[in-house]
């Protein structure tokens, strides 16, 4: 299965191997090289990359490519979804996967690395098992670890690995018993110019910090559990009881954990919060043009829309750009020809809105006028597709658990783009 | 390690670490460091791929290095194995002396040493121990442990890489560790076995539903490779689910109506089923190769009208990491070809955003493409139109290309398609006007007769375009329909071959091409110019062009050396060419196991397993069954995943084999217990077959009871806290393993308090007792306490059928107490109710007093879960002397449901969804009333009539209490007295037992 492990950093050099069967020469990253070089973007580099004797699939996260060397056939998506583990756990370690906090853990890393495969074949990658093994590196650790001697190694055995519950550790125990359930929705959208949604779909997760003692046993039910189009779930959840009750019921894992995704799909009807005005306009022959752009909540179920943030890329033939905020900041850089609006919250008496005039490269032909736009914003305590928890209980524990439950929406890939009507194709026929 | 004064130190011990290693000073402290810490950094130091590129050879260490082998620090001993696994090779002798320290540990009483001993050992690539290594795996694979076995299954292909001739010897322990029945070692085994064996699939049959039904609580690493194994499998064994559909197209295009034989029609193997069923829950789960994997399962293996499950879930799957989104784009890029209308709903999710990667974008065309047709053409032609806009300009050139390739297929927008194409030619970018070109000019192939305005348009492009490919385009197109516009087509070869010069290779070829046409058809107008054209062409620094030149001169104009072939020059250059076919690069990639590497790349990778046809006559189904024994196994693992993701189950095995391996009192304890709980269960089942046998039965039970005190009274203590553990997680059971006993009413046992220890380990053994059906009131009673047994106070018990208020997921059971004795009873309540995993039970409240002679009734609320396991408590304290009573309840399968109230049509509509699920047909005497039938139905089960016009049938419908899933009975009578009785039931277990007890209560 996976051969060795190569971590290349933005600027093309390997700052860490790792070979799970007999050494595979660096060299042979030479063809990733090549093809990272072919791609325009970072992120264009093809995920699975043929070479004469082996095949490199990698994927990029935090601008380091974790490049995995295979040397026979493997289903992709097992090497892939993999790595994205690695990366994952590391995440976890670490707090967060750079280049420097690889290289400053080198050993953990290490330690870790040999845990997760077993001659290239996955072998413990629940990071509650891991964490047994090897501790995660704290401040606090470090210092101690440094006077006292003692290491990172846990010196008990992984007991986790026999168990029947293998992402929960056993013996857990806290002073205050939290559990915590944030659900967070994403609407992507495409919205086209008049308004008028072409797609829109809300995808969310459930994440949860849950800090309980002893072996709990969780029920967690919706009041509207019909919403949910379509549903993954945390290993722990019990499938039959969802399938049958639409409840979820689980152990959970100690700690942080995603406990399920889901999908509310673009047939039902998703509200969209946010809408935008705009109007860019040229004039043939005028090194001139006009920018407005106005935006707004629409059904955000009285909550105040924040954080919000536009961002365009304008043609190439724009040079400059002369606007005038309303409220918030904007940025255009002239060589990326990025267009960003840092608006904040939106109060809805006095909406913001950005307008001026743009310098235009002289001589040049009249540029498209619409640029796609790109909103991101966030509402908190709401989840736009209404999804509401019901109750959540606590079985086999005796305690009184603390509930907490939190909801945002976000915007995911959210935006609106032009169509130009009087060009539109003939489509009657 | 993160100080970098530490690092720096270390650095600078590193280049004397020679000496520093072998210092025994590492157990000891060195300048204020520990040094222990010091010499882990020391060892990734010499680890440190960085030294290694820059020439220091870390093997130079080997030696001082493994003496810390045999290090009691946990660090330091983990990272000697890193080095010393990366170093082996080259230090073969040297590694040798790692080897005693491993031999031990594999013989450590602990599991995970010797684990982690094997796992090392297995990993030292040195061929001299390949013989130690084979016995190590050999003893690993039978040990207790299943983590032990688990590692004796990854260090298989280790070995078989080191040393392929060992094959035969590691199949054998193969096919062991494959009769393994833990979820822990099953993903391993079928890992080693991809790699060594693959082409064995014998050795699949015995275990195949096994796997099926462990496949759920397997991790989900191993599930993603059974998965894959399976489709394997199931491709060998079963018929082609399709068979019929695809034979019927086969025979459209073909239309040899005649002489085909009459196939029997398709009916799927149960075990083609149970895969299916068994696999599609995992379409939810997080781990995307998981989910792929189902979804090429469902692909290559489901009937068609199953497919479309899949399509969500992939779709899903877009959401995730770029990477994981190109895989399943291609994926789902090879199915859209084949089963298109399983996308369609989802068309909107394969809309492009411009902020995706280009790879992606592209492979959302490509989705795209596949998915339009004549009613969904308008909205994707009108979302491919923002596209042209966008500034990625490979993706724009792809778009264009989707165009072209959406415009042949569907024919009434091809129109449409070439006006937008040829709207795009006045496109400011050149690229989008020269992939039009290369587009309009494969379009027009297709009926260029009434596109001459077109070919018009794009000759006056030739001033403009300077993308050699669309200049070549165009003018290959002029020349082509030169007869279309004559008049200009001289012109452009005019401009042309004043240009020639400077053109591109791929535009001189083609100017070369064009003048031949022209002086062919119009010799008088362009007989100079051609002459003009070739003679450059004779000097161009290009070979090709020479050639093509002399080539050219040699055919259209006539010589007296020019042969025969000039006179076919016009045919040769002017014949009519068929219209290129614009086709979908994924087009018959399905040959490939979907999800693969290969199908990625659609090119055979090395170690790929080819996906085989299916079977013409499918293979004898019989191979798969097993030994009695082994089928109870699958059932019990049936159970288990009933559970759900978090099936005890596995982990019990664990446990039990853990906790046994204390005692260590039989050798082959686990193993005799194993035996008895099949026995009991086979024969249930064969008591289905043959009543006459079931006397003999009884007795055999009674033995194997016996046999089970023995073997338990030795583990009670465990298991007694095991059991309460397990109440403790309050786990949702919807059966148990091994309880799906078909014992009918228990007797009363009243035994010391030691056996009542062991009571609760093992299920009492049934005596049957001859069942009289009391007609009275419809409700039966059972005995639970005899008169005599309980010293003058009997207790029976009923199910009273109605709604158990305090918890609607209990039955409601009816308790009379009767005393009979002379004096009063005390406080009679129960006590210490041992449930089986799942089950819940609401007591009912003490009573306090019973005067003698008096009856009493009670009602307490019992949650089953779904089955028929007993309950067991121990009952009332009888008066002035404790007494404890130890007594069971088992309901019949027909009291754990509700009546619910449905209509005809509701009732239809249900049972064709639960249709496969379990039916039954058995012959009734005649005599036979719609009454009668209602009313024994309704006796023996707790169900409500479903009002209907017929009198020849009868139908019911309840739901089980503890789950709520339905329960629908029809009694349809026939003309010749026989009745045919169908339960459709999600629980196959419920369902089964339903059957019997309506049956027994139909023939009574």
């Amino acid at each position: 299965m996976i051969h060795s492990l190569f971590l290349v950093n933005s600027s093309g050099d390997i700052f860490l191997e790792k070979h799970w069967k007999s050494v595979v020469s660096r060299s042979v990253c030479d063809y990733f090289f090549e093809a990272q070089e072919r791609a325009s973007e970072p992120e264009n580099v093809p995920p699975v990359i043929p070479t004469p004797h082996h095949y490199l699939i990698s994927v990029l996260r935090h601008r380091i490519y974790f490049v995995a060397v295979i040397q026979s056939e493997v289903p992709p998506l097992f090497v892939i979804e993999f790595l994205h583990r690695v990366v994952d756990t590391f995440q976890d370690y670490f707090g967060v996967c750079t280049e420097a906090a690889i290289k400053d853990n080198v050993v953990v890393v290490y330690e870790l690395l040999e845990e997760m495969l077993d001659n290239g074949f996955p072998l413990a990658t629940e990071s509650n098992i891991l964490k047994e093994l090897i501790k995660p590196p704290t401040i606090l650790r470090t210092v101690v670890n440094t006077i006292t001697g003692s290491t990172n190694v846990g010196e008990q055995l992984p007991t986790g690995q026999l168990s029947v519950v293998p992402w929960r550790r056993t013996g857990v125990k806290y002073t205050n018993n939290e559990a915590y359930f944030d659900v967070v929705e994403e609407i992507d959208a495409i919205i086209d110019k008049s308004g008028s949604t072409i797609t829109a779909e809300i995808q969310g997760v459930i994440d949860a910090c849950v800090k309980l003692t002893g072996m709990p046993d969780l029920t967690l039910s919706f009041m509207n559990p019909r919403l949910l189009d379509d549903v993954s779930f945390h290993p722990c959840v019990r499938f039959k009881r969802w399938e049958a009750e639409r409840i979820l019921s689980f152990i959970p894992p100690d700690g942080n954990f995603r406990l399920l995704s889901y999908h509310v799909s673009c047939q039902n009807l998703v509200a969209i919060p946010v809408y935008v005005k705009h109007n860019i306009t040229f004039r043939e022959g005028s090194s001139q043009g006009r920018f407005e752009l106005t935006l707004g909540p629409k059904q955000t179920m009285g909550k105040g829309l924040e954080a919000v943030l536009i961002s365009s890329q304008l043609p190439r033939g724009v040079l400059n750009t002369n606007l005038n905020p309303s409220q918030g900041t904007y940025n255009f850089d002239p060589v990326t020809k990025l267009l960003s609006w840092d608006v904040g919250k939106i109060n809805p008496q006095k909406l913001p809105s950005l307008k001026g005039s743009m310098s235009l490269q002289a001589g040049a032909s009249k540029p498209d006028e619409n640029p796609t736009i790109n909103i991101q914003f966030k509402i908190q305590q709401s989840a736009l597709s209404g999804l509401k928890v019901n109750r959540l209980d606590m079985y086999g524990e005796k305690y009184k658990p603390f509930k907490g439950i939190k909801y945002m929406t976000k915007a995911g890939k959210f935006q609106t783009k032009g169509l130009l009507r009087g060009r539109a194709w003939d489509l009657k026929n | 390690m993160s100080s970098p004064l530490l690092h720096a130190t270390v650095c600078c011990y590193a280049f004397e670490c020679s000496s520093f290693l072998t210092n025994p000073i590492t157990y000891g402290y060195m300048d204020g460091f520990d040094s222990a810490v010091q010499c882990v950094t020391v060892l990734y130091w010499v680890c440190d791929p960085q030294m290694i590129a820059r020439g220091k050879n870390a093997s130079d260490l080997f030696p001082a290095v493994v003496k810390n082998v045999a290090c009691k620090n946990i660090e330091v001993k983990k990272l000697v194995y890193v080095y010393l696994v990366r170093y082996a090779e080259e230090q073969q002798d040297l590694a040798l002396l790692s080897i005693s320290t491993f031999q031990r540990g594999l013989k450590d009483p602990n599991q995970l040493i010797r684990a982690s001993a094997l796992r090392v050992l297995s990993s030292i690539r040195v061929t001299i121990i390949v013989p130690i290594m084979m016995l190590a795996i050999k003893e690993a694979a039978s040990d207790m442990s299943p983590y032990v076995r688990k590692t004796a299954a990854h260090a298989i292909p280790k070995l078989y890489s080191l040393d392929p001739e060992q094959k035969d010897c590691l199949i054998e322990v193969i096919e062991k560790l494959l009769a393994d029945k833990t979820t822990l070692v099953a993903g391993s085994v079928v890992m080693a076995f991809e790699e060594v064996c693959p082409e064995r699939i014998d050795l699949i049959h015995k275990n195949y539903r096994k796997l099926c039904n462990l496949l759920i609580d397997v991790e989900e690493w191993g599930q993603v490779v059974i998965i894959n194994m399976l489709t394997r499998y199931a491709r060998t064994q079963f018929l082609n689910p399709n068979m019929n559909e695809d034979k019927e197209e086969k025979e459209k295009k073909k239309t040899e109506a005649t002489a085909i034989v009459k196939r029997k029609p398709y009916v799927m193997d149960p075990d083609h089923r149970l895969l299916l069923r068994n696999t599609k829950p995992l379409l939810q789960s997080r781990n995307a190769a998981v989910v792929m994997a189902v979804a090429q399962l469902y692909f290559h293996l489901a009937p068609k009208a199953e497919v479309g499950v899949i399509a969500k879930a992939l779709v899903r799957l877009m959401r995730s990491h770029s990477e994981v989104q190109y895989v399943v784009l291609q994926n789902v890029a090879t199915m859209s070809i084949k089963r298109r209308g399983m996308f369609e709903p989802y068309l909107k999710s394969f809309y492009i955003r411009s902020t995706d990667p280009t790879q992606i974008k592209v492979l959302k065309l490509e989705v795209l493409t596949n998915l339009a047709n004549e009613t969904n053409i308008s909205t994707i032609l009108r979302e491919f139109q923002t596209y042209i806009k966008s500034n990625d300009k490979d993706f724009v050139a792809a778009t264009i290309q989707a165009i072209g390739r959406c415009a042949t297929n569907i024919g009434e927008v091809r129109d449409t398609c070439l006006n937008g194409l040829v709207q795009l030619l006045s496109n400011r970018d050149e690229l989008v006007v020269a992939e039009s070109v290369v587009v309009i000019k494969k379009l027009l192939q297709m009926q260029p007769e009434q596109h001459s305005d077109i070919i018009k348009h794009m000759a006056k492009l030739t001033d403009n375009i300077q993308v050699p490919m669309a200049r070549a385009s165009i003018l290959w197109l002029i020349g082509e329909y030169c007869e279309h516009v004559p008049k200009i087509a001289p012109d452009v070869l005019r401009k042309m071959a004043k240009t020639f010069t400077n053109e591109e290779d791929i535009v001189k070829l083609q100017i070369i091409n064009l003048a031949a046409k022209l002086y062919l058809t119009n010799s008088k107008q362009t007989k100079l110019l051609t002459q003009y054209v070739l003679n450059l062409a004779k000097y161009d620094q290009n070979y090709d062009i020479r050639d093509r030149a002399r080539f050219i001169r040699q055919l259209i104009v006539p010589t007296d050396k020019s042969g025969a072939l000039s006179k076919y020059a016009k045919k040769l250059f002017l014949a009519l060419k068929p219209a290129p076919v614009l086709e979908s690069p994924f087009k018959d990639r399905d040959h490939f196991q979907l999800g693969s590497l290969s199908h990625l790349l659609n090119a055979k990778a090395g170690g790929y397993q080819v996906l085989p046809d299916w079977p013409e006559a499918a293979p004898d189904p019989s191979v798969r069954n097993v030994e009695v024994k082994e089928s109870v196994r699958a059932v019990e693992t049936v159970t288990a995943r009933d559970r759900g993701p978090l099936g005890p189950s596995s982990g019990e095995d664990v446990k039990k084999s853990e906790k046994k391996s204390k005692p260590r009192i039989g050798s082959s304890e686990s193993e005799s217990e194993e035996d008895d709980d099949s026995e009991s269960e086979s024969s249930e089942s064969e008591e289905e077959e043959s009543e006459e046998e079931s006397e003999e039965e009884t007795k055999k039970k009674k033995k194997v009871g016996n046999e089970r005190l023995e073997n338990t009274r030795t583990t009670d203590i465990h298991t007694h806290t095991h059991s309460e553990r397990r109440n403790t997680h309050i786990l949702n059971c919807d059966s148990q393993p091994n309880t799906i006993a078909s014992v009918q009413v228990f007797d009363t046992i009243c035994k010391p308090a030691w056996l009542y220890m062991q009571f609760l380990l093992n299920p009492p053994l049934p005596v049957s007792v001859p069942q009289t059906i009391i007609p009275s009131g419809n409700l039966k009673t059972y005995e639970l306490l005899h008169r005599i047994t309980g010293e003058g106070l009997s207790v029976e018990y009923c199910f009273s059928r109605q709604p158990f208020s305090p918890d609607p997921h209990m039955v409601a059971v009816k308790i009379q107490f009767t005393n009979s004795a002379t004096s009063e009873a005390k406080s009679l309540h129960v006590e210490d109710a041992k449930l089986q995993s799942g089950m819940r039970i609401k007591e009912f409240p003490e009573i306090e007093v019973l005067p003698a002679g008096e009856t009493i009734s009670v009602v307490m609320g019992i949650d089953f879960c779904d089955s028929t396991q007993f309950l067991e408590f121990c009952d009332p304290n009888h008066c002035t002397v404790l007494l404890k009573f130890f007594v069971s309840i088992q309901p019949p399968v027909g009291e754990l449901m509700m009546p619910i109230f449905m209509t005809e049509n509701e009732f239809k509509k249900e049972q064709g969804e639960h249709r496969n699920q379990c039916m039954e047909i058995k012959q009734y005497g005649p005599h036979f009333d719609c009454h009668a039938v209602v009313q024994r139905v309704t006796t023996a089960a707790n169900l409500s009539r479903v009002p209907c016009g017929s009198d020849k049938e009868c139908r019911f419908a309840g739901k089980t209490v503890t789950s709520g899933s339905l329960v629908l009975v029809s009694v349809v009578t026939k003309e010749d007295g026989a009745a045919q009785l169908t339960v459709n039931c999600e629980k196959m277990v419920i369902g089964t037992m339903l059957v019997k007890d309506i049956h027994q209560a139909l023939t009574q």
